[in-house]
């Protein structure tokens, strides 16, 4: 067993943690934040994305064990004190779900995004998207909400 | 799935590393790096090591350095990083080319330079990268360091030339100077997928022609390959080629090939897919 001392979602936790535990495991299992799914287990859909201080990681693929003094931000920290992240907020306003399993990754992947290219083009989004598969809504609504939410978020700091 | 259990050490210096490695001689330990390839393989018990040494917190073994005639990559530095370095984006261009090529943004975050080399996976981009520009790798061995030619690192499927004991510290990419043209052009089924053939070209310009041009091949072998056939017949084709002669050099690229079979292809339509990607990797390389 290793111990481990996380961040998420602004709390620290400290933890016996066997090496094998992967960061998504972690995660639900150990910490009870389901928000953050499992889809492939293979590394290829991006449900399970979180970002790793700061920068979007897929925690399928991510060791418990190697996040140890890192800050992990997943989709239940973003809202704060009951008010929608501006990311968020363009996903709901501009219907960019359907069954919402790849959510919490398109989001968290789309803040990352924000962050190297405040203000993408349609194509630069759904590049700085690959690594993020949704099974419903074929894009168009993601892409545009993540228009919205970038140009929300420049206008919000 | 869950990967099978194994022992954990995170040494913080490359030396720590070494010794921890020496001790480990007979058990079967494996490096960590990123973990982007490793972790699947381990997911999947495709890989059951009993210890990983995960080299994730030496600070020695991350970043970029200008030096002289060459740029040295260290092995940890991520894919991200390199991407985003002005030095490689400057020196070195196609090797931001092709890592900026490699899977998806999340994966670039912690995927690494050297682990994709060490990984040496034949659909990688950047192993092909490596021969295009005949990097040397820098490898820490028992009896010190050593350095190899990429040409002689890649021996085989997922298999280098690094020993047991070793260590990849990082890679020094030549710098080529002025007139060369790089691209990178890959072919793959959906956008964050392997390559089903890749093509990393260098191509020298001088006076509206082509004096030397280097061409590696992602995924038409159990290790990347040069292109030789095609590099022998570039020199003097016309930069703005209107007759036809770079599609005959390019014609060339998959001879001495043993492309493998796949889900996603038979040897023969690599075959296919090397001549006319070289077609279009060493034009838009010479543009």
């Amino acid at each position: 067993m290793s111990r481990i001392t996380v961040t998420v979602d602004g709390t620290k936790y400290e933890e016996e943690v066997e090496p094998r535990l992967l960061l998504v495991h972690f995660l639900r299992d150990r910490l009870g934040r389901t928000g953050t799914p499992i889809g492939c287990d293979t590394s290829n859909c991006g449900a399970c994305t979180v970002l790793m201080d700061g920068r979007s990681v897929k925690s399928c693929s991510v060791l418990a064990v190697q996040a140890d003094g890192s800050d992990i931000l997943t989709i239940e920290g973003l809202a704060e004190h009951g008010t929608l992240h501006p990311m968020q907020r363009a996903f709901h306003e501009e219907h960019a779900l359907q069954c919402g399993y790849c959510t919490p990754g398109m989001i968290l992947a789309s803040i990352d995004l924000i962050q190297d290219n405040p203000d993408p083009s349609e194509d630069e989004i759904r590049s700085g998207l690959e690594g993020n598969l949704c099974r419903c809504t074929g894009y168009s609504n993601i892409v545009r909400a993540v228009r919205k939410g970038a140009q929300e978020m420049g206008a919000t700091p | 799935m869950i990967p099978a259990s194994f022992e954990y050490v995170r040494p913080s210096t490359v030396e720590e590393a070494a010794q921890i490695l020496r001790n480990a001689a007979g058990d079967d330990v494996k490096l960590l790096a990123g973990g982007q390839s490793l972790l699947p393989l381990l997911r999947l018990r495709l890989a059951y090591p009993a210890a990983l040494i995960d080299l994730g917190r030496i600070d020695e073994l991350r970043g970029v350095r200008d030096e002289a005639d060459h740029v040295f990559i260290a092995a940890m530095t991520t894919h991200d990083e390199v991407v985003k370095s002005a030095v490689v984006q400057e020196q070195c261009p196609l090797v931001a080319l092709a890592t900026a090529q490699v899977a998806d943004p999340a994966v670039r975050h912690r995927g690494t330079f050297g682990g994709s080399m060490a990984h040496a996976d034949p659909a990688g981009d950047l192993p092909a990268v490596a021969l295009a520009l005949d990097m040397e790798f820098t490898i820490l061995s028992a009896e010190g360091t050593r350095t190899l030619p990429a040409s002689e690192f890649f021996v085989d499927y997922l298999e280098t030339a690094l020993g047991p004991g070793e260590i990849l510290l990082g890679a020094k990419v030549p710098k080529l100077g002025a007139g060369w043209g790089f691209h990178y052009e890959k072919f793959h089924r959906t956008a964050q997928a392997w390559a089903i053939v890749g093509v990393a070209a260098a191509v020298k310009r001088e006076n509206g022609t082509i004096s030397e041009g280097r061409v590696a091949l992602t995924n038409m072998g159990s290790t990347p390959v040069r292109a030789f056939s095609v590099e022998r017949r570039l020199p003097g084709v016309p930069v703005a080629d209107g007759n036809g002669e770079l599609r005959e050099a390019a014609s060339t690229a998959a001879n001495d090939t043993e492309p493998p079979t796949d889900l996603h292809a038979r040897p023969d339509y690599r075959r296919h897919l090397a001549v006319v990607l070289t077609e279009r990797a060493v034009r838009k390389a010479a543009a």
